[in-house]
Order: structure tokens, then sequence, then C-alpha cells
């Protein structure tokens, strides 16, 4: 290596002339950003809903900060279900064990309701429209036998659980969704059919929808053993119950 | 091989010892991870891809924990004098130098320091970029201790600014790769002496004293620039 270590740099050598005026411009842009990103963490998620509405959705889909979808899936590959092969199995602890087609879904009440899906870690969608059966009436079909405390559910990626006490299932606004934006759920969303938890973050909303086992305990899910709360609760609480307002 | 206070050794300077160098490609190597683990968590066509979104984001968080170290460490011990002078150089601008970058790169060459005004704000805009990263980093990974407005706010912070990050590297490895006596002395440390008087002449006038920099330029005595 010819990787000479050149003459040591004078200490600060006395220049010829007088010694220039000089401006901290570098910590100044330094501190500068700094300051910017603690605001935007404190008060980015109003000027990212003023943004995301300024733009629009279609912009909004390509620009950064304005809202769109992050899209997980904990296995390696996002399993793609044919509608006419869908099949719900209900098993466990109710009256009738049942496997109910798209078709079956589609020919119970419905309901469709606009929320703000949110996930637990910041990132969130407003207004997206969903449309489903209510988890309550599907239950009711079944019919649940006493004993029953909870459900699991499982996903068709084979890899995903997650679980609901049978009073949060109950919730007016917790839904087998088969709809969502208007239209049928993508694969990438977790179509055909999905679990859809308005009050609680987006990861008890499991996707690809497979299975529910009516249970006679909690069965932490798939996301839990990575230390979010069994009990995801928007509002931050992590008690089963649920908080005031909902 | 000659011990650097040779004759060959006069026309070449150093310009990034070994600990900057080292600081700069671990620095780029942690950089490279994130963005590449980024992708996936980001894009939804690549995640299809990949998959194994756990182990993806694992990776992702522990490069991020690590991205201070590389700098940190080369700016501390008796290893980091250098970096240490170069940092000071990044903060003091001359008035100069302010012009320099108002006329975007117009104005008077021979105030320039060692690095330009454009290279100066693209490393103060690397460290600033380091301590948002990691500080929105840290709200999106220990959630459970920020309220949820924080969390929004600290998403939106860290894919706006992985945004102008990326647009920024692309700009220094484009200016790096047109520029090949900068990116050499990134790889082995060195500059010429001629490269030094034309780019960086206040510097030069550092190094060498006035009257050594000042002399014309000695093209033939510079031993990476051999006369055809």
């Amino acid at each position: 290596m010819v990787v000479p270590r050149g003459p040591a740099p004078p200490a600060r050598q006395a220049l010829p002339g007088k010694p220039e005026k000089t401006v901290a411009v570098g910590r100044r842009v330094f501190l500068g950003m700094v300051a910017l990103g603690a605001a935007g963490i404190a008060f980015g998620s109003a000027v990212q809903g003023r943004v995301g509405r300024a733009l629009g959705s279609g912009l909004a889909g390509i620009l950064p900060g304005g809202d769109l979808f992050q899209i997980y899936s904990v296995s390696n590959t996002f399993p793609a279900i044919a509608p006419g092969a869908y099949r719900l199995k209900i098993s466990g602890l109710v009256e009738h064990p049942t496997t109910l087609t798209l078709a079956d879904l589609e020919a119970m009440p419905r309901v469709r309701f606009v929320k703000t899906f949110q996930c637990v870690t910041g990132w969130r969608v407003p207004g997206v429209p969903w449309e489903g059966v209510r988890l309550s009436h599907v239950l009711d079909t079944v019919g649940v036998r006493p004993g029953a405390v909870a459900l699991s559910f499982d996903s068709f990626d084979g890899v995903d659980t997650e679980s609901l006490t049978l009073a949060q299932a109950r919730l007016p606004d917790v839904i087998v969704a088969t709809r969502m934006l208007d239209a049928p759920i993508t694969t990438v969303h977790g179509g055909p059919v999905r679990l859809y938890v308005a009050p609680m973050f987006g990861y008890k909303s499991l996707k690809w929808l497979s299975g529910i086992r009516v249970v006679d305990a909690v069965e932490p899910g798939y996301w839990e053993q990575y230390g979010y709360p069994v009990n995801g609760w928007l509002d931050g609480s992590t008690t089963a119950a649920p908080p005031r307002g909902v | 091989m000659h011990d650097g206070r040779g004759a060959p050794a006069t026309s070449r300077l150093l310009r990034f010892d070994m600990a900057q160098r080292i600081a700069h490609w671990a620095n780029a190597a942690l950089f490279g991870v994130l963005v590449l683990t980024a992708l996936p968590l980001y894009f939804p066509s690549v995640e299809r891809v990949v998959g194994r979104h756990v182990l993806v984001a694992t990776v992702h968080v522990w490069a991020g924990i690590a991205l201070p170290l590389p700098l940190l460490v080369s700016l501390v011990g008796p290893w980091g004098a250098r970096m240490r002078r170069d940092v000071r150089r990044f903060n003091r601008w001359t008035r100069a130098e302010l012009e320099w970058l108002r006329r975007l790169g117009g104005g008077d060459r021979r105030k320039l320091d060692k690095f330009n005004p454009g290279q100066k704000l693209n490393a103060i805009f690397v460290g600033g970029s380091i301590v948002v990263f990691l500080a929105s980093g840290v709200v999106l990974k220990w959630f459970g201790l920020f309220p949820v407005g924080w969390r929004t706010g600290a998403t939106f912070v860290h894919e706006v600014l992985a945004y102008l990050f990326v647009a920024v590297v692309l700009g220094h490895v484009v200016m790096a790769l047109t520029h090949r006596d900068a990116l050499r002395s990134m790889a082995r440390g060195w500059v010429t002496v001629t490269w030094a008087r034309r780019n960086a002449p206040r510097w030069a006038r550092e190094e060498l004293g006035a009257e050594r920099a000042d002399e014309p330029q000695m093209v033939a005595q510079d031993p990476v620039r051999v006369p055809d």
C-alpha cells in the first residue's frame, strides 16, 4: 500500500492576514433539523391529515406521509384464495359447528361503516369504508355453548392468529368483513374475508380469516408474542373490558 | 514503498485518515441495510416478494440502533483528532462560503475550504438525519411508551425524511462517481496536491503553507498524473 500519511496538519496555524470571521452554520442547520424532526413527531399527525386532505387520495398513494396502507404479512406469502373456494370454519364450544362459504356470509344481514384504520405503530388511513357481517350475528347463528369465554381466530397464511373475549366479539363494530374500500377485499388487504375490529389497533383485524374457534380461555395471538397487548384498544387501554365510549 | 515523507508524498495530501474511512463505509453499509430492509416494510409489492416481515423488521431495528456508532466512535479517542477537526470545518462557515452556496457553486474558488459548502451541507444533513431517524424510530419501535399522536407523527417524520435522505444520498453517489479523485480519497485516503490546490485551495494553503500552495501546478511531478 502506498498510502502516505501526509504531513500532519499544523494545529491552528496562523494564516497570513487577519483571521476570517466565521458563522456556525453547521450547528444551526443540524439543530434546525433536529427541532423540525421533534416538532414533526409531536405535531406531525395533524400536519399529515391536512397534507393528505389537500392532496386528495390520488396523490396520497404516491407521496409519503399522505395516508396509505402499509401491508403486513407475517408469513412469507400472501395467501391467494379464490372467492368461490373460500370456507370459514367455525368450531369449538358451539351448538352447530359450521363451515360457511362467502355466499353464506353475503346472505347474512350486513353492516357498513367508515372508520380510520389505525396501526399500533402509528400509521393510519382515515375514511376507510368497511362492510360485512357482525361477528355477534355469526355467533348467534351457530349458538355459543355455556363455558365459552373467548374466540381464537386462524388465518389462511398458517401463521397469524388472534383472539377476542366473547364480550369484545359482540361489540357492534366488530365484523367479519367481506368488503373494504367499497370493493371486494383484495388479497394484500386480507381478502376475500378478514376480521375487522374497529375499536382496536390494526393487528387485531386478522387477515385471510380461515377459522373461528370458540374456547374457554383467551389464547394470545401472533403479534402478542412480540409484545403487543392482547387487548389493543385504540385509546391505549389494555384491559379486557372496553374503555368508556366504546 | 515510501514512508510518506519522501518526494512522492509531497504531491499527495491525506484527506481522510483510516478512522474516517472506516466510519464512512460502516455508516454507508448500515444505511444500505436500512434502505434495503425498509423497502419491503414500506412497499406492498416488495413485501409480497420478500415476506419474512418480522425478520426484516428486526434487522432494520438493529441496524438503526447501530447507526450512530461508526461516527461516534470515529469522533472520540486519540484516533478522532482529524474527524473532530473536520466536524469543526463543517460547522464554521466564512462569508465567502455562504456566498458560494447562495450562488450555487459560483463565487471565489480560491476561498474554498477542505470541503465545499455543498459537501459540508451533505455531512450536516447526514448527521441530523441520524438523530431524527433514531428519535422517530425509537417512537415506532417502543410505541407503548408514547401517545398515539406521537406514533403517527413519528411515522410521518420517518417516511418524509427517508425520501429526502435517499434523494440526497443518490446525489452524493452521483457526485462521487463523477469526481473520481474525491472518491479515491474516501477509498485510499489521499488526494493530489494539484487536486487540493484546485478544489480546496484554503486547505492546501493550511497544509502546505502559502508559498508552496500557490506555486504553479507541477503536474509532471505528480505520480498519479503521469503525462502521456
